[in-house]
């Protein structure tokens, strides 16, 4: 089966600081992948590289049969692929000036030439999916976080993406919020959605993930099924690290 | 010591409906100039951001000499100075229209970068990650969140410019000050006509400060 994602021998540099190292990854269709690590250890930069937004020196890297070139080349594929990858940020970057349902509607319209009532209805429709169908004409701002962050990602969904990718969904929300996002992408794992997910949330990357990868440093230090890497973690950084994360 | 003098309301009442002719000239070249003015900052604002230094560079330069020097100067250069290059006479209206263009326009460029300069990275990783082009990020994206932003420093700048033209009574041109001038010229009621003139700038600054916070507080209501 053709993977969705292909990282070969990536390498990207900050600078002088060499922040992934060496990355080979690959993600099959329905595969939800989850990226831990500490802070600062390059696995928001790891996937933020898959749809573009950060650019890598070396190396080779294959989206849903698109190839993205090394910076400095000709990005002729980088439409292509964000049509087909959706993200959802951590701090929500919903889009102020419209109202939620606008939120939605606005690339299915941009990219996809969708007229504006396929549009709203289909934006109705993943509202509903994600529980804010009564908060449609709202603006961003009078919703909670928990809220907004579900807005965020029916908006993703809006563009039918083949793959979505999570940046810390739920870092910048308040605890009581959580539970609400994490469920909605739970219910997307179990729909069968592409998911890689960069989180802090131990406990959902042991129930959802099929493969956690544990990055430092800026390489893949162990990489596994939710249970080895969890509860038999082979390198002595991955033990140390969820020692320290597991123990509260 | 007592100088003797006492207002005399006749003189400046009567001085009025002589002003009041100036008001179209001085709101024509305010307005005019302020309404290309806006196009330039719109067009130099973008391009002092731009990546590509060869569209940078020329647009800073547009806006450092613009700001930096005076534009009483500017004027009198258009007027004066230009007929000698394009070989004929420079109306004085339209080198007034053009003053407050060039002038504005560099002080709207800085507003225009501030102003876009100053919305979230996140929004246009946002666009950018749904597909859309750079272009319709930007236009569909920032610049309606920039725009907002720009309002109040906007109506600054207007402000600014509205009092500006008073400068241009030396070319010429029938406006506010020009008009006092002459009416001073048969009268020598100085004092109360430029107390008149004053009210009267005052009259069409505090309306647009006025209509400014209007679109300003609908602009927050609708966010």
């Amino acid at each position: 089966m053709q993977h969705i994602v292909d990282m070969t021998n990536l390498d990207k540099y900050f600078g002088d600081l060499h922040v992934l190292q060496d990355i080979n990854l690959s993600v099959s269709p329905g595969e939800v992948v989850v990226v831990i690590g500490a802070s600062g250890s390059g696995k928001s930069t790891l996937i933020r590289c898959v749809n573009g937004l950060e650019e890598f020196e070396s190396g080779s890297l294959v989206v849903d049969g698109h190839e993205l070139a090394p910076k400095g080349a000709n990005q002729q594929n980088l439409q292509n692929i964000r049509k087909e990858v959706g993200m959802v940020f951590q701090q929500f970057n919903l889009f102020p000036h419209l109202s939620v349902k606008d939120n939605v509607m606005l690339a299915p319209m941009k990219v996809r030439g969708a007229s504006r009532s396929e549009a709203a209805d289909s934006a109705m429709k993943l509202l509903d999916r994600v529980g804010i169908a009564n908060q449609a004409d709202k603006s961003p701002k009078q919703l909670s976080g928990g809220q907004q962050q579900r807005v965020a990602i029916a908006r993703a969904l809006a563009m039918e993406p083949r793959l979505m990718l999570f940046d810390e969904p739920t870092s910048a929300l308040d605890p009581e919020m959580i539970g609400e996002v994490l469920d909605v992408m739970r219910e997307l794992a179990k729909e069968g959605m592409t998911m890689m997910v960069v989180t802090h949330e131990m406990g959902f990357a042991r129930e959802v993930a099929d493969r956690v990868i544990y990055i430092h440093g800026g390489r893949i230090v162990e990489e596994g099924k939710p249970a080895d890497v969890f509860d038999h973690p082979q390198n002595e950084r991955t033990q140390s690290f969820l020692s320290r994360v597991l123990k509260h | 010591m007592d100088s003797g003098f006492t207002f005399d309301w006749g003189a400046a009442f009567g001085s009025l409906p002589y002003l009041i002719k100036g008001i179209p000239y001085t709101l024509l070249i305010s307005f005019g100039g302020l309404a290309i003015g806006f196009v330039i900052g719109i067009i130099f604002g973008l391009l002092s951001i731009n990546k590509n230094r060869l569209l940078r560079w020329p647009a800073t330069a547009y806006i450092e000499v613009f700001r930096g020097t005076p534009i009483l100067v500017q004027v009198l250069f258009i007027f004066y100075g230009l007929p000698d290059i394009v070989g004929g006479p420079i109306n004085a209206l339209t080198a007034g229209i053009a003053a407050i263009a060039l002038n504005s326009g560099a002080y709207i460029s800085e507003v225009v970068r501030g102003g876009v300069q100053s919305i979230d990275s996140g929004q246009s990783e946002a666009g950018l990650s749904l597909g859309l082009t750079r272009n319709q990020t930007f236009w569909s994206i920032i610049w309606p969140q920039a725009l907002r932003r720009m309002i109040p420093p906007l109506g600054n700048q207007a402000i600014v410019s509205i009092k500006d033209t008073s400068l241009f009574s030396v070319i010429g041109v029938g406006e506010l000050v020009r008009q006092g001038q002459v009416y001073i010229a048969t009268t020598f009621t100085a004092f109360e006509v430029y107390f008149m003139v004053a009210l009267l700038y005052l009259a069409i600054t505090l309306t647009l400060s006025l209509l400014l916070r209007i679109v300003e507080r609908r602009g927050i209501a609708s966010t």
